[in-house]
């Protein structure tokens, strides 16, 4: 391990421009950036006098995804469903309980801050408020510039001069450079947080719901920004965020969270086409739509039943089943593990929409479900039992005779890769890469 | 409860100085500034809209566009509080059924707020009261209006708590806010401004702090609501997503002033001014294929103690020089009727403006 620490500090400062220092290992776009197995994170909750620990947040309880280089990956869910916690579990902001974190195939999991500290170089992260993220007592020069110092790093032509080539990247006025943060906009002041967060060239930028505290129409102006950047300097992103029509608009990879576990993990078309977890489903469907001529297709919205469930006590089985429309006993009984259903998207269900049912067998609803499906309009369940139902039988077809062109041309070819990981789950769950690991630790 | 309002209406009115408007709620002209140490504040700089009953207006803006000074100043929040020494100063005129509030006596306005009219606060947690139950509030504000004894009232709040959709509403009548969760704090709210039937209801961004899910069930709770109650209702919020499911009507607001009003098919479909443009550009959206990118609106909002001459919009609006003479910067367009039932104020010709939608803005949508 100090051998790894070694190679990436000593290239760095013996270079000094930061260019040259950070982009040392060109990763192929596409090469896995960030990887992240069984990722756990427990906040105890403690009472009473001698401060015994009766129980823990599961904030983020077994997560498993990866991080491609040139990616965007976005993380959606509701509030509590530890999006955020994870947004600082890979930047090491926060002490994982469990689980592993490798950044460019190194681990770094448990590196203590001094051991971080040159990896903070590649990875940096944006935060949601511009109002609190940005000393009020320093000037912008000094906030943007604090990066250089903090890691000795002398760039060309000054800190003052990169500085100011940094604030007019994110759009900002480089004469600005000695203003302070109460003299700019909220817009313009997520803007210093991007310089900051570019300032050493990283390699992934977390950034934390970036533009949630901001107006409409400089949300788009922030959103275009990040864009730009990630094309001009080959960025990697992870984008937290609430609103899905924000993180469909800049990522390519979706991850859908529900009580500190991913439910679905998928291309991004894929997920808004033919979103397959029924919590996806419902969240998409939950997003106002700015068209007033569909004021009255309440039939496609489906209302979910009550709250969210309390992450210090998650449900059994599969955390969505309480809510589901769909859940039977395997759902309450069994946790399902994410696995990749079509190329490009791991799903954590039972039975999963537009796609054949992982447990047939099970065909029983739950009460909780049925309460819950008397929210959900009659079109919808029947559209539903039409895709699972035509999937399945594609799926039989396929499994039957080898390459018949009768279904879809675009349906086609996938069903048939999708048909093993079918079989795999329902005899046992061993390609559970989901939480098996996390629970053996 | 209609005959009680009625009479309560009926009771304080006061001699209009103008005609009484036919329509159930009309605004006129209202100006609300705030004097400061900085200079005065335009908050609201001469805004008129009528709402009938049963009817939906949405006002829709960026923050410090004036929306949420003009829920207050209907509600007569204004004169009540006071700004450290010096008062909000408003002006124009409110007509709601018939009666003047800004010139009424405060005591008749405090009649009609709660039972006439009621607000929904954005924060349910700070417009709840930590110290009493939500049983407790909501007997509270029944019974200022209602001669009841607490028995009857707090039947009624079980009532309406169970209208509003919390379970086990006679148990969760006695439960403190903290007890509750986000969604089922605004329902509680909801429900606590229902509890007298008011015929006007503003919900001042009623869903900000939600999650989209519980989002979706407030919103539909809302309109049905509405149905039941016929109430006239003010939605204020700046996602043009929740005016669209809501909004018979809709308003945008800009630096303090309306700078288009009309039918919300209208606004969606054919706007007339380049802000609800850049509005409908800046937004990401799911129900369209996926936009290449967004056309952010350049700039930011202007400051309000500072209003730009002419038109407010005049420094981000990719058009402001088209018009001749220079006049986008000097005249302050007024509203003007570009279709049936909508309005807006812009120096742009109406066949200009509807070349450059429907040829530049709208196919990039």
């Amino acid at each position: 391990m100090s051998d790894d620490e070694k190679a990436v500090k000593i290239p760095a400062q013996a270079e000094g421009p930061t260019e040259g220092a950070t982009l040392t290992k060109d990763a192929a776009p596409g090469e896995v950036l960030l990887k992240v197995t069984g990722l756990q994170k427990h906040f105890p909750i403690k009472k009473g006098l001698l401060q015994r620990q009766v129980g823990a947040v599961h904030a983020v309880d077994g997560i498993d995804f990866e991080v491609r280089s040139g990616e965007t990956l976005g993380v959606v869910g509701e509030s509590g469903c530890g999006k955020s916690t994870m947004g600082r579990l890979i930047t090491r902001l926060l002490e994982p309980t469990a689980g592993k974190v490798e950044f460019q195939g190194k681990d770094i999991t448990h590196l203590g801050v001094g051991g971080m500290r040159p990896l903070r170089r590649d990875v940096q992260m944006i935060f949601q408020d511009p109002y609190s993220s940005l000393n009020p007592r320093h000037t912008i020069g000094t906030i943007v510039g604090a990066p250089f110092k903090l890691q000795g790093v002398e760039p060309e032509g000054g800190i003052k001069k990169e500085v100011q080539r940094l604030l007019s990247v994110v759009g900002l006025n480089p004469e600005h450079y000695n203003r302070y943060p109460h003299e700019f906009s909220g817009g313009q002041r997520q803007r210093i947080g991007i310089a900051r967060a570019l300032a050493l060239n990283p390699r992934l930028v977390v950034a934390d719901e970036p533009v949630s505290a901001l107006d409409v129409s400089i949300q788009a102006q922030v959103v275009n920004l990040l864009d730009d950047l990630q094309q001009e300097l080959g960025l990697t992103y992870v984008i937290i965020a609430h609103d899905l029509s924000v993180v469909r608009h800049v990522s390519d990879r979706i991850a859908v969270m529900y009580l500190g576990k991913i439910v679905e993990l998928a291309d991004r078309d894929l997920l808004y086409k033919s979103p397959m977890h029924p919590y996806t489903k419902a969240l998409m469907s939950a997003v106002p739509i700015p068209d007033p001529r569909r004021k009255n297709a309440k039939s496609e919205r489906i209302l979910l039943k009550g709250d969210v469930p309390s992450p210090i006590s998650p449900p059994s089985g599969c955390r969505f089943h309480t809510r589901c429309w769909k859940a039977t006993e395997v759902c309450k009984t069994t946790e399902p593990p994410l696995i990749e259903l079509r190329p490009g998207q791991q799903v954590a269900c039972h039975h999963p929409e537009n796609f054949a049912d992982q447990a047939p067998q099970d065909t029983v609803l739950l009460t909780a479900a049925k309460e819950a499906a008397e929210l959900v309009a009659d079109e919808v369940l029947a559209e539903s039992a039409e895709t699972s139902a035509a999937v399945a039988a594609e799926v039989a077809a396929e499994a039957a005779a080898t390459p018949t062109e009768a279904a879809e041309p675009t349906e086609a070819a996938e069903p048939s890769e999708a048909a093993e990981p079918t079989e795999a789950t329902e005899v046992a769950p061993e390609a559970s890469e989901d939480d098996t690991p996390a629970k053996e630790k | 409860m209609t005959e009680l309002s009625k009479s309560g209406a009926a009771v304080g009115e006061p001699t209009p100085a103008s005609p009484a408007p036919t329509a159930f709620l009309e605004v006129r002209d209202l100006k609300v500034h705030f004097p400061t140490d900085d200079g005065l504040v335009k908050s609201v700089d001469g805004l008129s809209f009528q709402l009938e009953k049963g009817k939906t207006l949405g006002i829709v803006g960026e923050s410090g566009s004036g929306k949420s000074v003009t829920s207050l100043g209907i509600m007569g929040l204004h004169t009540a509080g006071q700004y450290g020494k010096r008062k909000a100063q408003i002006s124009g005129e409110i007509w709601l059924d018939g009666t003047e509030l800004l010139s009424a006596d405060p005591d008749h306005v405090r009649k009609l707020r709660g039972r006439e009219m009621a607000m929904i606060f954005q924060d349910p947690l700070s417009a709840l009261h930590p110290y009493y139950t939500i049983g407790q509030q909501i007997v509270e504000a029944y019974r200022i209006h209602h001669d009841v004894d607490k028995k009857t009232a707090k039947r009624r709040a079980v009532e309406m708590l169970d209208r509003v959709g919390i379970p086990q509403p006679d148990k969760r009548v006695d439960s403190y806010p903290h007890e509750f969760s986000g969604g089922m704090r605004q329902r509680a709210m909801i429900a606590m401004s229902l509890v007298n039937n008011p015929e006007l209801l503003i919900a001042d961004e009623p869903t900000t702090a939600l999650d989209v899910t519980v989002q979706a069930q407030i919103l539909d709770l809302i309109r049905d609501l509405q149905k039941e109650f016929g109430s006239a209702v003010i939605v204020i919020t700046h996602d043009l997503g929740v005016v669209a499911e809501l909004a018979d009507d809709i308003l945008v607001m800009y630096g303090g002033r309306c700078v288009e009003r009309g039918p919300a098919d209208k606004v969606f479909y054919e706007p007339r001014h380049p802000y609800t443009w850049g509005l409908l550009g800046s937004m990401p959206r799911l129900d369209r294929e996926q936009q290449e990118r967004l056309i952010p609106v350049k700039g930011s909002p202007p400051s309000l103690i500072n209003i730009p001459s002419g038109c407010a919009f005049n420094p981000r609006c990719p058009y402001a020089d088209l018009p001749k003479d220079n006049v986008t910067r000097t005249v302050r367009p007024e509203l003007a009727e570009v279709g049936s039932r909508h309005w807006a104020a812009c120096h742009l010709g109406t066949e200009q403006r509807e070349r450059i939608w429907t040829e530049e803005i709208a196919p990039k949508l």
